[in-house]
């Protein structure tokens, strides 16, 4: 996807006034850049190294807890004699839920068309396996499913809600965020609604338009009491949602649209938990820190390819100096509350930090996390902390793949860092 | 807009142009219930009583029977519940003035009914929830005035730690005020829907009022118990004022209990707590017997502003007030029966030098007084929350953040 990805966001570069938009002056250079050929030498989602496809790799995922059936039995760190299945990231999302469904009684699953397997075919056969009483559709009413299940949850029950599309999740705010997130708080921890987790598709998916393509973990930044966690892999995709289905807090599990089908790993088939709260250095580096969660991990993986062996096409405009730069590629995974720690070291090491997000910059995520890390590493700063992020417009359905950053964004961005 | 909500009539016109009530309005006096059977010396046998016969009104259903079975022990018990809410009301009402409560405050006086003939009705494994009038529901539910007091005042001794306010008391069959309008009933319907997943034979009263009545959600909460067959009850107190808007100008429909569309409706005499203690009943019934869900409106007054810093009198003459106040208090109504049927007991009366029956209700007067005092000297004598406590119970211990930010510059929490 990234590959085809550039073309048309340099035609629109070359498109619009130069007062529109300020870029760079590499930026302006690059737009005689030829498309790459086609299935290129770039890394995309299909050929990523950042997946795990052997089952030797995906075993030995990071961080992984395995939590094998016969809770008293002590857990299992051994990796001999485990399984793996290749999997998207629907499947994945559809295996962890299975894993719940089966382990506990109390668990439901419900959102709008998730009986019929969901629009994105998440819970697809829960319903015929589990039982139309646990796995079942609900009326169109965001609100009142966020409220349904915050109901649910609150008598001590495992409450699994689908959002259809993170866009959709506007009308359950105010659910999510003054009920969900403060339950805990404003009871006196007598009651809580950590049995709520709420699923929803996210991100950009090339052509979603305005209400099928948004980032909306930035609005929830300020809910203290919930969790927001978006997976990058079908192997993340399991581990990360049954640690949010456990989690004793309300979870809002965003998982990357355009990667339900495109990325695929072998995914460990037994029961685990990947930590919730710690970001991943998915690419160790010592230069610059790329911060980034979701979909854009690959568009990351991408400029880094680019950046250490550019085509012809980009040769002009990344200089030799730059080309051996060791940039540090980290995950945020969970975006509230957020790994400051490993952030924080990281940029003290590297003293450069790109963030790259899928919403629009205005007080998005990545503002919060530039002012923490100008906060607590400013004396290790060797430039601005940059961010790489969607414009501050609506994502209107023909400028899509301009609106959203890609890997010649993060490329810009990464050169103007290391170069400030 | 306001001028269009005058213009439009109240009353239906009729083919011949005069108007004319296509139904017979709700009966809300106090006291119109009657004796219809000598009362028994004992006080926990049960005696028939006849409620006025436009008690209740019914959408889609039978109204609640007007007979209704009652004992000298559960009236005198409601009255000693209603008058030690209004007490504690008015003791909130006091702190509020001489500013030892701050924020919000919505009291319930005028509606100690409603709070008080649903929990005689109700068990302590059916399940509460209601909005921001939620000071009687939370000691009635198996919490203290010294708790919901202390919670008012911000103590440490306060049911949320003094770390919620007047909209965030909670015990553990209620599930607490609200402050947000509308927002609890879809909670009590996935409640509602917990009770029938786990195969209990309980019912949730989710309770709103007539201005929240108009939120989207709380028709999105129609919908699912309807469509799920919840066994939740949603009460719709009708004080006819939402905020400062009379119901008629809020809603094109104020005959709430129709609002639930497919879901039939009681309508019920709010101010007689023996009529809201029935409907209660029947509601419950009603839930747990499997048929689904109902909706319950009690016909009610608030003679308080909608919170503190309204003086309820702008957008109602003060006339109004004084004449609910004098002819349709529910106290002075189950006083009336008390007095009128002879309730007290021979033992009561023996207790007292006075053989007048109004004694007893002084002494539970004077009881209920004493109560409400030592509760407010306990909550006074509170300390605040501890400082370490405005980190707590956002996450659960162990999962949160490693750090959190505090109040000032600098001050973070590290947990």
């Amino acid at each position: 996807m990234t590959t085809h990805s550039i073309a048309p966001a340099v035609r629109a570069v070359r498109r619009l006034s130069p007062l529109t938009f300020s870029f760079g002056a590499r930026r302006w250079e690059s737009t005689g850049a030829e498309p790459p050929p086609a299935g290129g030498h770039l890394p995309s989602i299909a050929t990523s190294k950042i997946l795990r496809g052997t089952r030797e790799a995906a075993l030995r995922t990071p961080g992984i807890k395995w939590l094998d059936e016969g809770g008293s039995s002590p857990l299992q760190n051994t990796i001999g004699g485990r399984e793996t299945r290749k999997m998207n990231v629907y499947q994945a999302v559809r295996d962890a839920m299975g894993i719940t469904l089966s382990k506990d009684d109390t668990a439901i699953v419900f959102g709008e068309d998730v009986a019929f397997g969901g629009v994105f075919r998440c819970t697809m056969g829960l319903a015929e396996e589990f039982g139309r009483e646990r796995v079942f559709n609900t009326p169109l009413s965001e609100q009142g499913i966020a409220g349904f299940g915050i109901g649910v949850a609150s008598m001590g029950q495992t409450a699994i809600a689908e959002i259809q599309f993170s866009d959709y999740i506007f009308p359950a705010f105010d659910q999510l965020v003054n009920e969900a997130a403060k339950f805990r708080y404003r009871s006196g921890g007598q009651f809580n609604v950590g049995g709520l987790t709420v699923r929803t598709p996210t991100m950009s998916v090339g052509h979603g338009g305005l209400y099928h393509s948004q980032s909306p973990e930035g609005f929830f930044m300020g809910a203290s009491g919930l969790k927001i966690v978006i997976p990058r892999s079908p192997i993340q995709a399991k581990g990360l949602l049954l640690a949010s289905i456990r989690d004793p807090n309300p979870v809002i599990f965003m998982e990357p649209k355009i990667l339900y089908r495109s990325a695929i790993e072998q995914v460990p088939i037994d029961d685990f938990e990947l930590p919730l709260g710690r970001a991943e250095i998915v690419v160790p580096g010592a230069d610059l820190t790329l911060l980034t969660w979701g979909t854009p991990i690959f568009h990351c993986e991408t400029a880094l390819s680019l950046l250490s062996e550019p085509p012809a096409s980009l040769a002009s405009v990344v200089p030799e100096s730059a080309r051996g730069a060791r940039v540090e590629l980290i995950d945020l995974r969970t975006i509230l509350p957020w790994d400051i720690e490993t952030v924080v070291e990281s940029v003290k090491r590297t003293g450069r930090l790109v963030i790259v997000h899928e919403a629009s910059r205005t007080a998005g995520v990545g503002a919060e996390i530039a002012a923490e890390i100008q906060s607590k590493a400013f004396l290790k700063l060797h430039a601005p902390v940059r961010r790489v992020t969607s414009w501050d417009t609506p994502v209107g359905l023909q400028y899509e793949k301009f609106i959203i950053p890609d890997a010649i964004r993060v490329l810009d961005g990464i050169l103007e860092t290391l170069a400030f | 807009m306001a001028s269009l909500a005058r213009l439009r009539s109240r009353l239906p016109l009729t083919k011949s142009g005069r108007f004319a009530p296509f139904v017979r309005s709700l009966q809300t006096s106090a006291d119109s219930t009657q004796l219809t059977q000598s009362i028994p010396e004992d006080g926990s046998t049960p005696f028939s009583v006849k409620l006025h016969e436009d008690s209740f009104r019914a959408y889609h259903t039978e109204t609640p029977s007007l007979e209704v079975e009652v004992t000298k022990d559960s009236l005198l018990k409601m009255y000693k519940e209603m008058v030690t809410m209004r007490r504690m009301e008015q003791s909130a009402d006091a702190l509020y003035k001489s500013k030892l409560i701050r924020g919000f405050c919505h009291l319930a006086i005028g509606q100690e009914a409603v709070a008080v003939g649903l929990e005689s009705s109700i068990t302590k494994d059916d399940m509460v929830i209601t909005a921001y009038r939620c000071h009687p529901f939370a000691v009635l539910r198996g919490g203290t005035v010294t708790g919901v007091l202390g919670e008012l005042l911000g103590r440490q001794v306060g049911m949320s730690n003094g770390k919620g306010g007047s909209m965030h008391i909670f015990t553990p069959n209620f599930f607490g005020g609200n402050g947000i309008v509308g927002a609890q009933v879809p909670i009590g319907a996935g409640i509602a829907f917990a009770q029938k997943y786990l195969e209990r034979p309980t019912a949730t009263f989710a309770l709103y009022g007539d201005g929240a009545s108009n939120q989207g959600q709380v028709f999105e909460a129609f919908n699912m118990a309807k469509l799920w067959n919840l066994p939740c009850v949603f009460v719709c107190e009708n004080n006819k004022y939402g905020m400062g808007t009379s119901a008629e100008r809020s809603s094109s429909n104020t005959e709430y209990f129709t609002r639930g569309d497919k879901i039939p409706g009681i309508q019920a005499n709010g101010m007689d707590i023996i009529a809201s203690a029935q409907a209660v009943k029947y509601a419950r019934d009603w839930a747990v017997s499997g048929k689904g869900p109902l909706l319950l409106e009690f016909v009610t007054y608030r003679y308080g502003g909608h919170s503190m810093s309204d003086p309820g009198t702008t957008y109602r003459t003060r006339e109004e007030v004084q004449r609910m106040r004098s002819t349709q208090d529910p106290i002075r109504g189950l006083q009336r029966y008390i007095e009128e049927w002879g309730v007290a007991t021979d033992a009561d009366l023996k207790a007292s030098s006075d053989a007048f029956p109004p004694y007893l209700l002084l002494a539970l007067d004077k009881a209920a007084k004493e109560e409400i005092d030592k509760a407010v000297e306990e909550a006074k004598a509170s300390p605040v929350p501890k400082t370490e406590d405005l980190w707590t119970d956002i996450y659960y211990k162990g999962t949160e953040p490693s750090a959190m930010r505090g109040r000032e510059r600098g001050e973070v929490h590290v947990y």
